[in-house]
């Protein structure tokens, strides 16, 4: 722990009977139903969270499958019609010598959404199974497991244009594949994942092994 | 555990609680310009900027101008072997709307575009009536707290490097163009991104609820 000293001092809203709103910060006695400033319902603590971050989580890793197996994008070249999938994209950029791109998708597609569904597990599993690693870096992760997965988008950007833009007769046409919508649709599910997360809880743990 | 004890709203008002980790601090008043900080996990608790709420609106209000010149000015064209196309955004994510992958289509139109502009109207009709001093209008508490919301959902920098990445991704098939409207949603993106950094919750919230009790 960085500062014993410090830690042991802090009391939370929760210990001193009281309950923060989530929205704007407002602080009211445990059991108050609604804020009475912006209107928000009260939860000490959110007693499904763990339950909607698996829910969402397992939604996200069963759409994040044919993402991988089924095309992207269908490229359609004087006839010829070839399909890529995420990771055949990223092969097509680096033989193009686009390495600074390839890495971009690479990245933004196979990285940070895989990385996200291991950081969620671990932050969800540590919350019942506290080990090690302290609290401030499980709550670091958090906050870019939240900051970061959105930037998994770009490839599902990249397929809506391409695939609505290049429509050039016999000349040229793409067309999405499905891979692009289960692969939004993971991205938004381990966002609400991520969401559903009740950071609070990381910290409570923490206390009770400290206790 | 203590026992727990009634506390008046004086008192309670005297005190916040960090939003990631429930701890308990006295609320102090933190010069503008800098910030206050959770002692134990360090989230950012107060920020607040001078005149910053006003500096919030007229950013809003230039985003919702950079995203209507977005709209009607031309985003992309391409060309190849004699083929040319012009297209606005609205063409470049919905000309492709039939089948299976309409939901893709009104997805992304809602990611760059809807949310954006529902995002930037919210924030301006909570805060534009207390830039200019007046009481808060109907809601604004509710407008505030959606433009809270969305704020992860709102993606016009993800598409900006989309549209890159798409540019590179097409070279070898035809040359892609980018016009005037590119250059006002790249614009869009760095604005919202302002106006966050200028956006302390608690400051907000705490100005609305002075405003609205005056
Ligand atoms: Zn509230
Ligand atoms: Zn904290």
């Amino acid at each position: 722990m960085e500062d014993p000293g410090t830690t042991a001092t802090i009391l939370t809203a929760r210990e001193a009977g009281l309950v923060a709103c989530t929205g704007c910060g407002r602080l009211d006695h445990i059991g108050e139903p609604t804020c009475s400033l912006c209107g928000a319902s009260l939860d000490s603590r959110d007693e499904q969270s763990l339950q909607k971050v698996w829910a969402w989580m397992i939604a996200g890793l069963i759409a994040y499958i044919p993402a991988n197996l089924y095309p992207m994008l269908e490229t359609e070249t004087l006839g010829r019609v070839s399909d890529s999938t995420i990771i055949g994209g990223v092969i097509e950029l680096i033989h193009h010598g686009s390495w600074g791109v390839a890495a971009i998708v690479f990245v933004a597609s196979v990285v940070i959404p895989i990385g996200k569904f291991l950081a969620i597990m671990f932050l969800a599993y540590s919350i019942k199974h506290p080990d090690r690693t302290s609290s401030l870096t499980r709550q670091h992760l958090y906050e870019a497991v939240e900051f970061i997965g959105r930037w998994s988008m770009i490839d599902v950007f990249v397929v809506a244009i391409l695939s609505s833009l290049v429509h050039l007769g016999s000349v040229v046409n793409v067309n999405p594949g499905i891979a692009a919508v289960s692969f939004a649709l993971s991205v938004a599910f381990t966002m609400l994942s991520a969401q559903s997360f009740d950071s609070r809880q990381i910290w409570d743990a923490d206390r009770r092994v400290a206790a | 555990m203590p026992v727990a004890k009634a506390y008046t709203r004086a008192e309670l008002d005297g005190l916040v609680a960090c939003p990631a980790c429930d701890a308990l601090h006295r609320r102090v008043d933190v010069p503008v310009g800098s910030r206050s900080r959770c002692l134990r996990c360090h989230t950012v608790l107060t920020a607040p900027r001078n005149s910053a709420m006003t500096q919030i609106v007229m950013l809003a209000a230039t985003g919702v101008v950079l995203m209507v010149a977005a709209m009607v000015f031309p985003f992309l064209s391409i060309d190849a072997r004699g083929f040319s196309q012009n297209s606005s955004v609205l063409d470049a994510v919905m000309a492709f709307s039939d089948g299976i992958m309409l939901p893709l289509s009104i997805a992304t139109v809602a990611l760059i575009v809807f949310l954006p502009l529902l995002r930037l109207g919210a924030v301006i009709y909570a805060l534009a009536p207390m830039a200019i001093g007046y009481a808060p209008a109907k809601g604004a508490a509710r407008a505030f707290r959606l433009a809270q919301a969305l704020k992860p959902w709102a993606m016009a920098e993800i598409f900006i490097i989309g549209v890159a990445v798409a540019l590179v991704k097409i070279a070898g098939l035809a040359t892609l163009t980018i016009g005037p409207a590119f250059w006002a949603f790249a614009a869009l993106a760095l604005v919202m991104a302002l106006k966050d950094t200028l956006m302390c919750r608690l400051t907000v919230w705490k100005t609305l609820e002075q405003r609205r009790l005056s």
